[in-house]
């Protein structure tokens, strides 16, 4: 009896010992200049648009062809040493058929502000699950990401 | 129950007691007042409040510490190679060790000029010289990488370096050594008197890149000079530099150079002498070579030319350009306060310190108060030039910095001890020991118009008992007292990189804001970088084989190389594709004679290797950058010379295998 008592006491210890879990990038904001203005989660409540500070994207049709030509050259710099443009893994999920599965603002903030979205949101996590390297945050603008979005929506077919 | 625990306790803690004061080192101990652990305590999470920029002497580079936790954050490279991250390796950092005597892998790095405006910090660059083959190095404190080096020609032991003008226009180079210049340089060393001579370069800044230039040189009679600082405030213009050797030894100056009661303090009007230049009065010399290297931020690669020019003036042919000063026994240390009216030699033979005034010294050149002249330059008379003297300060003064209050802080080597003192009374106020052997300390901000204070750190140069015995050579070492009080109190020890010769402390909010977190791979413009995997390419130039490649979590592309023969050079210029803060690749090959990279993202490193065998070689990346780092490498093939492999490379390509095998 004794023994499990001081067997517990000594988990008790380890465990007030064991050090404090790494704080996210969010709760150290200094750190946080790469990022465009992270949100945070409870200002956005609709899951299916993720977080950060896209809340809201106009699609136009047909394509605007600027963007999508600035968003093929951003997804060869940036992109493609990880992405596929038809459905294979390589080490991030294939893009084909994301623009279907994803709402644009999810997309868009997936892009801009991974720390967050591989922290907090459920859907960004299973990925991570799934993959498990973390995307990069590879230093994309708002607008940027805005390009890449049409450029995806080229790839999926769209006109 | 009770009685036991309470005399067991007390068993121990005579027990501990017994044991903790057996533990204790010999020698003078270190009283550290409670409350010291506290004062240099920086939680995990948070941050030092001033970065220490400190020379690493016989290690060629500069490393950075944060204060008050003394803790070491980075080593830059600057006169000497660095495998760790291949500086002075790849073919991108090489050019910056280039000198007119070809590629020197090591120097000995003595001293910090950290670049002011308005007489204050201002956070942009940190200056340093190179003791040994004479150069100044320039980083960026955006980056903490190494921009620029400037060897400087006619120059031997650049000991006097680098000190800095209050708005950055000089940095000054004075050769420790003086040496026959000019045609003949063949001749008896017996012969110095007559034929050596010591110069002093004056580095202008340029204030919005950095770039330096030698602007002219001043050719100086044949001593030694061993520190300097620029004046401030009223002394804007001067240069004060401590010389020694005044009796022109040649040999076993330990004896023939400490005869003399007095030596002297140099002072240069450097508005004068840009005058001069002005009025083109400079001597042109052309028959010159010395190096001038600066790394290209755009494209991340140094280049080096070859120059071959300076302005010189003779100080002892013009007039009103320079004054001695006399100055008791081989002065060292030769700082001027933070008002700028009062200079503080420190001859490190002499029992006293003298403080010169600047309005004194003014006076005594317009009244002419003169002590007949040394090699044609007037020497001021020293009762003329001086404020007073600090009496019996302590034995071997070396080198003295200020706070914002009136008070200066002067090391002793020979009784290892910092002496603060007032310096308009000359009044000793409080004394500490040093473990041991002090030589140069720092105040923060203590060079400028206007010291942060709180603190004076010492570097010492000997640690002797201080920390955990490594066989004969021991850990060098830094100490870290508070001047808040009106007592100075022993907060901290801690060993440092290579031999702390000087160092500057700048608060970290001067620093932390503009620190660089990226290279941004749009704006990389390297000849052979690959920005995209689509870029990634193989191509053969002769026997030179270039590979563009990236590198991102977790593979390297391409990373399967065939077609490459003996006789080939191959140069790999990986590209890290990562934009992200704190994702460095790194790349080493088998067999690589050089070093490895470290490519910071959206960089481009090249390492050249020149395989000696056939066979397939690996390659990797050095750097832990996920969980599938382990997973990222690669493969080359070597074949013979005469072989007819093709020159193929892919990543991610699986072929079957031939049928029959």
């Amino acid at each position: 009896m004794k023994k499990i008592a001081l067997f517990l006491g000594i988990a008790v210890m380890l465990f007030n010992c064991s050090p404090d879990k790494p704080k996210t990038q969010e709760e150290y904001p200094e750190n946080n200049e790469v990022q465009s203005e992270p949100v945070p989660a409870a200002n956005l409540m609709d899951p299916g648009k993720g977080i950060g500070s896209v809340k809201s994207v106009t699609l136009n049709t047909p394509l605007e062809q600027d963007r999508v030509k600035r968003g093929n050259a951003i997804y060869e710099m940036k992109c493609s040493a990880c992405h596929k443009l038809n459905t294979d893994r390589l080490v991030g999920p294939g893009w084909n058929g994301i623009t279907k599965r994803r709402r644009p603002e999810w997309i868009m903030n997936m892009v801009t502000n991974v720390d967050v979205m591989l922290d907090k949101d459920a859907e960004a996590q299973k990925l991570l699950e799934l993959c498990l390297t973390r995307m990069p945050n590879q230093n994309v603008s708002i607008g940027d990401a805005r390009d890449v979005l049409e450029f995806m929506r080229q790839n999926d077919g769209e006109k | 129950m009770k009685l036991n625990k309470i005399i067991s306790t007390a068993t121990a803690l005579g027990v501990a007691a017994v044991l903790f004061s057996s533990c204790k080192p010999q020698g003078p101990q270190a009283v550290t007042t409670s409350g010291a652990a506290e004062k240099v305590y920086v939680a995990p999470g948070k941050y030092d409040e001033f970065y220490n920029i400190v020379s690493g002497g016989f290690n060629g580079q500069m490393s950075i510490y944060g204060l008050p936790s003394g803790r070491l954050f980075r080593i830059i490279p600057v006169f000497s190679v660095f495998p760790e991250n291949g500086y002075g390796f790849s073919e991108e950092s090489k050019a910056m060790l280039n000198t007119s005597h070809g590629f020197i892998p090591w120097d000995d790095l003595h001293h910090i000029a950290l670049s002011q405006t308005n007489g204050e910090h201002d956070g942009r660059w940190a200056f340093c010289n190179a003791n040994n083959t004479p150069r100044v190095g320039r980083i960026d404190m955006k980056t903490f990488r190494t921009v620029e080096i400037l060897e400087l020609p006619n120059s031997a032991g650049n000991h006097s370096s680098p000190f800095i003008t209050e708005n950055s226009e000089y940095v000054v180079a004075g050769t420790r050594f003086s040496v026959p210049l000019g045609e003949n340089k063949d001749v008896p060393i017996s012969s110095y008197k007559k034929n050596f001579t010591g110069t002093i370069s004056l580095i202008s800044v340029d204030p919005k890149d950095g770039n330096m230039k030698i602007a002219f040189q001043l050719l100086t009679p044949g001593i030694d000079f061993d520190l300097a600082r620029a004046g401030k405030g009223p002394s804007h213009g001067w240069f004060f530099f401590s010389c020694y050797n005044t009796e022109q030894a040649h040999t076993l100056l330990e004896v023939n150079a400490s005869q003399r009661d007095k030596d002297f303090i140099l002072a240069v009007n450097w508005k004068k002498a840009e005058e001069y230049i002005k009025q083109g009065k400079g001597k042109k010399v052309s028959n010159l070579k010395y190096a001038h290297n600066s790394l290209d931020e755009k494209t991340g690669v140094a280049t080096s030319e070859m120059l071959n020019e300076v302005l010189q003036l003779d100080i002892a042919e013009l007039k009103d350009l320079a004054y001695f000063i006399p100055c008791p026994k081989s002065p060292h240390g030769c700082d001027t306060d933070p008002s700028g009216e009062y200079i503080v030699a420190s001859g490190k033979l002499a029992a006293t310190l003298p403080v010169f005034s600047f309005a004194k010294i003014q006076k005594a050149i317009a009244d002419k108060t003169f002590d007949g002249d040394y090699s044609g330059i007037p020497i001021i008379k020293y009762e003329a030039a001086l404020h007073g003297e600090v009496q019996k300060p302590g034995l071997g003064p070396l080198h003295t910095e200020f706070d914002g209050n009136g008070n200066a802080y002067t090391s002793f080597f020979v009784s290892s001890e910092i002496v603060k003192w007032e310096v308009k009374s000359l009044k000793v106020l409080d004394r500490v020991p040093t473990y041991y052997s002090i030589g140069h300390l720092s105040v923060p901000g203590g060079p400028t118009k206007k010291p942060y204070g709180k603190y004076v750190i010492a570097y010492n140069k000997i640690t002797k008992d201080r920390y955990l015995p490594t066989g004969p050579e021991l850990a060098q070492s830094a100490q870290l007292y508070s001047i808040d009080g009106d007592k100075m109190q022993l907060l901290l020890d801690f060993p440092t990189v290579g031999e702390p010769h000087y160092g500057e402390a700048i608060p970290a909010s001067m620093i932390m804001p503009n620190t660089q977190k990226i290279y941004k791979i749009e704006e990389n413009q390297h000849a052979y970088a690959a920005k995209g995997e689509k870029y990634t390419k193989v191509e053969r130039k002769g026997n030179q084989v270039h590979v563009y490649m990236t590198a991102i979590r977790s593979h390297l592309t391409p990373d399967n190389i065939e077609g490459v023969k003996l006789g080939d050079e191959v140069y790999f210029h990986v590209t890290n594709l990562e934009q992200d803060w704190d994702v460095p690749h790194g790349f080493a090959i088998k067999a690589a004679n050089t070093a490895e990279l470290l490519i910071m993202p959206g960089e481009t490193q090249t390492l050249k290797w020149k395989p000696q065998e056939v066979g397939v070689f690996p390659f990797y990346c050095t750097d832990f950058c996920s969980a599938l780092h382990q997973e990222m490498q690669g493969y080359i093939r070597v074949s013979g010379a005469s072989s007819n492999v093709p020159l193929t490379f892919s990543t991610g390509k699986v072929e079957a295998e031939p049928s029959g095998k």
